[in-house]
């Protein structure tokens, strides 16, 4: 496939990941927002200026922030000119929002833009109770007194309770991590191959941090600067020491190979090849295809395994094979995830069954998540898109020209969202 | 702030402070400004360099009120002056040193608030024979004297004007003198050389891409926003640790920031490239500002080698490797033809400091290196100088104690802290295109303190 125009990456910047509850307790996803798009525009020189569009999200989001991305960029230094949009994707927001703007872009509608997305578990809307919701507003309705009074009355102390978000999946009632605990058990994932990948996320992650990879793609943020969830002294043999908290006593998923709540920001610089080498802005990756793919969860089928149909679609219309990328980028939900959907691109069965030929067979752990992933990095939810994709497009442009990324990312819902991204 | 600074700084405390000898200190005059009152001029035995260089700035002078009889009562202006400007170019000998007296007497006591004394004569390598060159001195001490007794924020600064020096090359000293940019600079002499000037221009740094290292916060930010104001395309630099207050600076004054340890071997080149990308291949850096440094403080006794080596390596030897590569005509990115270096150089470096010995050492370093560096890249058209601050208001030292910090502040002839805009300002003076022929000096913003040269 071709297209008139090339989406380029040019660059990106997060905040540091911090810990829900952390360094970033008190501050909003529109000030994460912010702060992010700051950074970048810092590191690019664009204080003042107009971009072609910026668009992000939050997976959790107060009313007040209805159009969030636009009310982070009239608090940035963008021009106030610059328009924006609020995408939701689960986990794959960040990404599909890179996706919008780079389609945009090659399109011919767009010569720049900024993608990406925000997060806080810390500041998660908290809602009323119904009961206590439908008596004030009987009472705001209320003509008398007596009346109101009367609607006030209807309220009992256990509806003053306040209702907080819980991360399950609507139809089925399970959380993420109780649905990623089935398809675990399922796929016979090890708790000794869990704690491997999340002791590396942490190792490569710190070995990042200590060589300056993170120099230009991080700015520090109230005080916190670098990932608060990182453990460079983590070791399989302290993973191996923590309880299982999802899929029973005898499970295998723990607090150490399952994402820590997160708060955060990340976004992306995308522009035209063109507009981007006539002002000074320099091309790291283009971003070749993009696809999403979605399974019937509620009908049993594995929550966080749709990026397989979804690579599988994209290799094939690329004429591709898995095994043609010099870097993999599969987000760490949970260690189990990245192993599972590994083990089902190697199942022919299981491929044939979400519509491909047949397995798309191995991947090289050596080109795997190589400065770390969400296990070590933290995960807020919309961010993680913004954050790979910079991360990987900077790796791609180290190796040189023709390098190339895969970007894998499983959303609630029961969908996935991938890309492919290519050094230019 | 502690009780005692509290107390201090009530309107009670204030009271019997002023009782005390502690007066409230003058608010200087800072920025772009002009003197309000009339600009005196005073020429002697007709030299011209003073005048031609006035009216290249466009501002118009009166005449001096001299004091020919010497008596007890000198005549007056009748009202204020904003500056006496003296051209002492012609003096050689002592006897021509009573017609400075005479000028100055009736002027010290017109001066307005932030008023001006700028003298301009001759080094004493510029002169020959033994009488001219002591009197070439003596208008050393002279102007010294004058910085110490003038009141009310007035300055007094000696300016020594090479052979060949015109109009041209000796505006931009002028009119940093003149205006309230100089505002804590006092009782200072430097020296300006002969150079293909180009005129003064508004805003001066227009166009052109300067690199300033530590930018995030203090005196870094401030040379990053008067920088901003004249003009220039500013590469905020600062360790990425810092890179909160850095993207501040950097989108305040519509820069770029580089997060970046000065002290990683490849710093030069990170900057040189920073350069190249952002504002195109061909761009060349115009200036760097090496304004980064730390300090580790402790006695001599006390200071192990870790304390030493850090700061001696950000503060001295990373700049030297930094301009090494920036120097390097065929580095992409790396400083113009006609660029400028400017270092930040200490008083502690020049007087020496109890508890400082690694810094002193490191800012005084820069002092020799500006020296140093600065005839090898003369022939290039690229100056090279540096400030020396002396205690200046900045978060670093709002650290000292609060008794030790109001004695610092108070001794020297302005009475007060300098601001970090006073340090810019004078960085700003440097990098301004029109300053080429001043070139290897250290240039003290220090209100002149009482401590060191």
């Amino acid at each position: 496939m071709t297209s008139p125009r090339t989406a380029v990456v040019v660059g990106g910047n997060r905040i540091p990941f911090a810990r829900a509850g952390g360094a970033y307790a008190a501050a909003s996803n529109h000030d994460l927002l912010t702060a992010a798009i700051d950074g970048l525009v810092a590191r690019y020189g664009l204080a003042g200026q107009r971009v072609g569009e910026v668009a992000a999200g939050a997976v959790l989001k107060h009313t007040r922030d209805f159009n969030l991305t636009r009310e982070a960029v009239l608090s940035s230094a963008l021009s106030p000119t610059t328009p924006a949009c609020d995408l939701q994707q689960a986990c794959g927001t960040g990404l599909e929002a890179v996706i919008y703007i780079a389609n945009k872009i090659a399109l011919g509608q767009l010569d720049t833009g900024i993608a990406g997305g925000t997060d806080s578990a810390s500041d998660a809307p908290i809602a009323v109770s119904d009961p206590l919701r439908r008596a004030l507003l009987a009472a705001n309705a209320a003509k008398t007194l007596p009346a109101r009074l009367k609607a006030l009355a209807a309220i009992r102390p256990g509806h003053l309770a306040p209702e907080t978000p819980r991360v399950v999946e609507p139809r089925t009632g399970l959380s993420m991590g109780e649905h990623q605990a089935l398809t675990t058990k399922k796929w016979g994932i090890t708790r000794q191959a869990q704690d491997e990948l999340a002791a590396a996320s942490h190792h490569h992650l710190a070995q990042a941090w200590s060589n300056g990879f993170f120099d230009d793609l991080v700015t520090p943020y109230l005080g916190l600067t670098r990932d608060a969830s990182l453990r460079p002294d983590t070791s399989v043999e302290k993973l191996a020491a923590l309880r299982p908290v999802f899929g029973g006593p005898d499970g295998t998923m723990t607090a150490g190979n399952s994402t820590p709540l997160s708060d955060g920001a990340a976004v992306v610089l995308l522009a035209d090849a063109g507009y981007a080498a006539s002002h000074h802005l320099t091309a790291l990756a283009r971003i070749v295809d993009a696809e999403v793919a979605a399974v019937d969860h509620p009908a049993g089928d594995d929550l966080l395994l749709a990026p397989v149909a979804a690579v599988g679609r994209m290799l094939a219309r690329q004429g591709l094979t898995l095994a043609d990328f010099d870097l993999y980028e599969i987000h760490e939900a949970f260690a189990a995830t990245v192993l599972a959907a590994q083990a089902a691109w190697r199942d022919d069965d299981y491929c044939r069954g979400v519509g491909l030929t047949g397995a798309l067979g191995e991947i090289d752990p050596a080109r795997l998540n190589v400065t770390g992933s969400s296990l070590a990095a933290g995960h807020p939810f919309a961010a993680t898109g913004a954050r790979i994709v910079a991360t990987l497009a900077k790796l791609l442009a180290e190796r040189g020209t023709g390098a190339r990324g895969l970007v894998s990312i499983c959303a609630a819902g029961g969908q996935g969202v991938v890309a492919i991204l290519e050094a230019v | 702030m502690g009780v005692l600074e509290k107390v201090f700084y009530s309107r009670p405390g204030q009271a019997v402070a002023t009782r005390a000898g502690l007066p409230e200190p003058p608010v200087l005059r800072r920025g772009t400004t002009w003197p309000q009152h009339q600009v005196v001029l005073a020429a002697h035995g007709g030299s011209r360099l003073a005048a031609d260089t006035l009216a290249l700035l466009g501002v118009a002078t009166g005449e001096p009120v001299v004091d020919d009889a010497g008596g007890d009562h000198a005549p007056g202006y009748g009202g204020r002056i904003g500056a006496l400007v003296v051209d002492a170019t012609g003096i050689r000998e002592i006897a021509e040193l009573e017609w400075l007296r005479a000028v100055l007497r009736p002027a010290v006591r017109s001066l307005e608030p932030s008023g001006r004394v700028v003298l301009i004569a001759r080094g004493p390598a510029d002169v020959a024979g033994l009488e001219a060159r002591a009197v070439a001195q003596a208008l050393d001490g002279i102007d010294r004297t004058v910085g110490k007794e003038l009141r009310k924020g007035a300055t007094a600064n000696l300016v020594q004007v090479g052979q060949d020096v015109t109009p041209a090359a000796l505006a931009s000293t002028l009119g940093f003198l003149l205006q309230g940019r100089s505002a804590f600079v006092d009782g200072q002499t430097w020296q300006v050389a002969a150079a293909d000037a180009p005129a003064t221009s508004e805003p001066p740094l227009a166009g052109r891409v300067v690199a300033v290292t530590g930018a995030a916060r203090g005196i870094g930010a401030a040379i990053a926003t008067v920088l901003g104001r004249d003009g220039a395309t500013v590469v905020a630099v600062d360790v990425p640790a810092a890179g909160e207050g850095l993207t501040a600076t950097a989108n305040r004054v519509g820069g770029s920031a580089l997060q970046l340890d000065i002290t990683a071997p490849d710093a030069g080149e990170r900057i040189a490239a920073h350069v190249a990308s952002r504002y195109g291949g061909d761009a060349r850096l115009y200036g760097i500002v090496h304004n980064a440094g730390i300090t580790r403080d402790k006695l001599l006794a006390n200071t192990d080698a870790g304390r030493w080596q850090a700061v001696l390596s950000v503060n001295l030897a990373a700049q030297l490797r930094i301009n090494d590569v920036l120097l390097d005509p065929a580095v992409a990115g790396g400083l113009a033809e006609g660029g400028r270096i400017v270092g930040v150089s200490s008083t502690s470096g020049l007087a020496g400091n109890r508890g400082q010995t690694n810094y002193a050492a490191s800012k005084a370093g820069v002092a020799g290196l500006v020296r140093a560096l600065a005839p090898v890249v003369a022939g290039r058209g690229i100056t090279v100088n540096a400030v020396a601050p002396g205690f200046i208001e900045t978060d670093m030292t709002a650290r000292i104690p609060f008794v030790q910090r109001e004695v610092f502040r108070r001794t020297n002839s302005l009475g007060q802290g300098g601001q970090p805009i006073d340090v810019a300002e004078a960085i700003g003076y440097f990098l301004d295109p029109a300053s080429a022929g001043v070139t290897g000096q250290v240039l003290r913003v220090c209100g002149q303190n009482l401590v060191g040269a």
